[in-house]
């Protein structure tokens, strides 16, 4: 064995730092992914012809091409195309929250359309409009059943956005590499960040459980 | 209050409703009876356009809903809908579903739809279920708050489509009885049912649907001693 983790302290608060940056840009990619996400799932439910038609390509693109590729070519595509210089962050942030909005519009439409279609005929039997009866009656019951998938996808975004690192973007993944040339020792670094990552998702899985317990507490009243 | 004129409805190739054509005054209760499948909900839901006739017309409430023009919300507001199902919204207690259209649509204040709600509910016989959740209520209760959340509108007419063939035999009757006392006050209603006890009682005329057709249509007593065609007899054969 030659591990040797004291070399490593003085780059700890460093490392450290990658958790915010992390955490800073998965949360504003997710803010991105639901913004868009929530729109396109309505053109799927209720859009006309040809907003449907770009809501389910959108999401067959993004859905069926690596999120690595979609990383790179905003990075590198843009300034090539428009010699506009795109930050690593704004790059990250497009790259996720566009990639993120395909799969967060699949869960709100499944989570839509499971609420019973007699919720809909009533409500439309009271002459409800359609606005409200989508915020006041439907979107609630919808709530219940995306909000369990919702933190799935936050837990998945927060691994896969240890993938920035390939762009330079200073993230924790990114930190861990930096540490590492630094030093001249990979292995404890790639260790310490893959902790920190483990307890984030473990953090995120309890409040999903605690949230889904709650939800399910509420169906009994 | 209603008149209906050769009535169409089909989905894809099949033709569910074919050409039917009827009269409602104000004030008549009609039951609408007839075998599975043949058309009984589909007419109902064509009279409040929860299905979109494919041809003829119906006018109802002082709207002519076949017409495109028509504002079908508000034709909506004057016409009450209980389903075999009940669908009360599960998220809002028993209050809630009785207030939430008339605050929303009508436009009424939260204390006057709530004054009307308990009125209603004391009505149905279900005062203290106000605060309660539609999961913890039976079936005769749900349905009974169904009803009241419709009388909320204050409709014009009522449409029923089997109120009453999702519940246990034991809550049959009060939910029958809440009806019963709908038509005795001058209600206006459709009711598609397979209770022929109450159709003979209840109903000033019977509508024999089979196959999509209007196979025949008269006063109970006419209808249940004296049915005019064969259809008819097999069907009360089996289910008398
Ligand atoms: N949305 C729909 N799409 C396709 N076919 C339908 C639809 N709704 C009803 N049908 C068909 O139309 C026919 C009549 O259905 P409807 O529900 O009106 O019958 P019903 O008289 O109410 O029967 P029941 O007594 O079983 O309720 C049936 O053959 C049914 O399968
Ligand atoms: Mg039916």
């Amino acid at each position: 064995m030659n591990l040797d983790f004291t070399q490593m302290t003085p780059y700890i608060p460093y490392m450290l730092e990658g958790i915010w940056v992390t955490l800073k840009f998965v949360a504003v990619a997710l803010l991105i992914g639901a913004l868009i996400g929530t729109l396109l799932a309505l053109f799927k439910i209720s859009g006309p012809a040809p907003l449907r038609a770009f809501a389910v390509a959108y999401t067959s693109i993004f859905r069926g091409t690596p999120l690595i590729l979609q990383l790179m070519l905003i990075y590198f595509a843009v300034p090539q195309l428009t010699g506009y210089d795109i930050t690593p962050f704004l790059s990250a942030i497009t790259a996720f929250g566009l990639n993120s909005a395909a799969y967060i519009s699949e869960i709100i439409r499944a989570g839509i359309q499971a609420v019973d279609k007699g919720q809909v005929e009533a409500a439309q039997a009271l002459g409800v409009p359609y606005r409200a009866m989508m915020k006041d009656i439907i979107l609630p019951q919808a709530f219940k059943n995306i909000l369990p998938a919702l933190m799935n996808e936050v837990i998945t975004l927060t691994k896969e956005s240890a993938l920035v690192s390939t762009i330079g973007y200073l993230d924790l993944m990114r930190r861990a590499q930096v540490v590492g040339a630094s030093m001249y020792r990979q292995f404890e670094p790639l260790l310490f960040v893959g902790l920190i990552y483990w307890v984030l998702v473990m953090i995120l899985t309890l409040i999903g459980r605690k949230i889904e317990r709650r939800l399910k507490a509420s169906d009994i009243r | 209050m209603i008149s209906v004129k050769g009535l169409v409805k089909s989905f894809g190739d099949l033709e569910v409703l074919k050409g039917i054509s009827t009269e409602v005054d104000a004030g008549q209760v009609i039951a609408v009876i007839g075998p599975s499948g043949s058309g009984k909900s589909t007419f109902l839901r064509c009279l409040n356009k929860l299905e979109e006739p494919t041809g003829g017309t119906v006018e109802i409430a002082g709207f002519n809903i076949t017409d495109k023009k028509a504002d079908i919300r508000a034709a909506r507001q004057e016409i009450g809908m209980v389903f075999q199902h009940f669908h009360l919204f599960p998220h809002l207690t028993v209050l809630g579903n009785l207030t939430y259209a008339p605050m929303k649509v009508r436009g009424e204040s939260k204390a006057q739809a709530e004054e009307k709600a308990r009125t209603l509910l004391k009505r149905v016989g279900l005062s203290d279920k106000a605060d309660s959740y539609p999961a913890s209520l039976s079936g005769g209760q749900k349905q009974r708050v169904a009803i009241a959340r419709a009388l909320a509108m204050e409709p014009k007419l009522m449409l029923f489509d089997e109120p009453t063939s999702a519940l246990d035999p034991e809550m049959v009757k009060e939910v029958l009885d809440v009806m019963k006392d709908l038509a005795k006050s001058g209600m206006t209603m459709i009711v598609v049912t397979h209770e022929m006890g109450f159709a003979r009682e209840v109903a000033d005329r019977v509508l024999f649907l089979d196959q999509g057709k209007l196979v025949e249509e008269g006063t109970p007593d006419e209808f249940f001693s004296n049915p005019k065609t064969d259809r008819a007899r097999d069907f009360l054969e089996k289910v008398l």
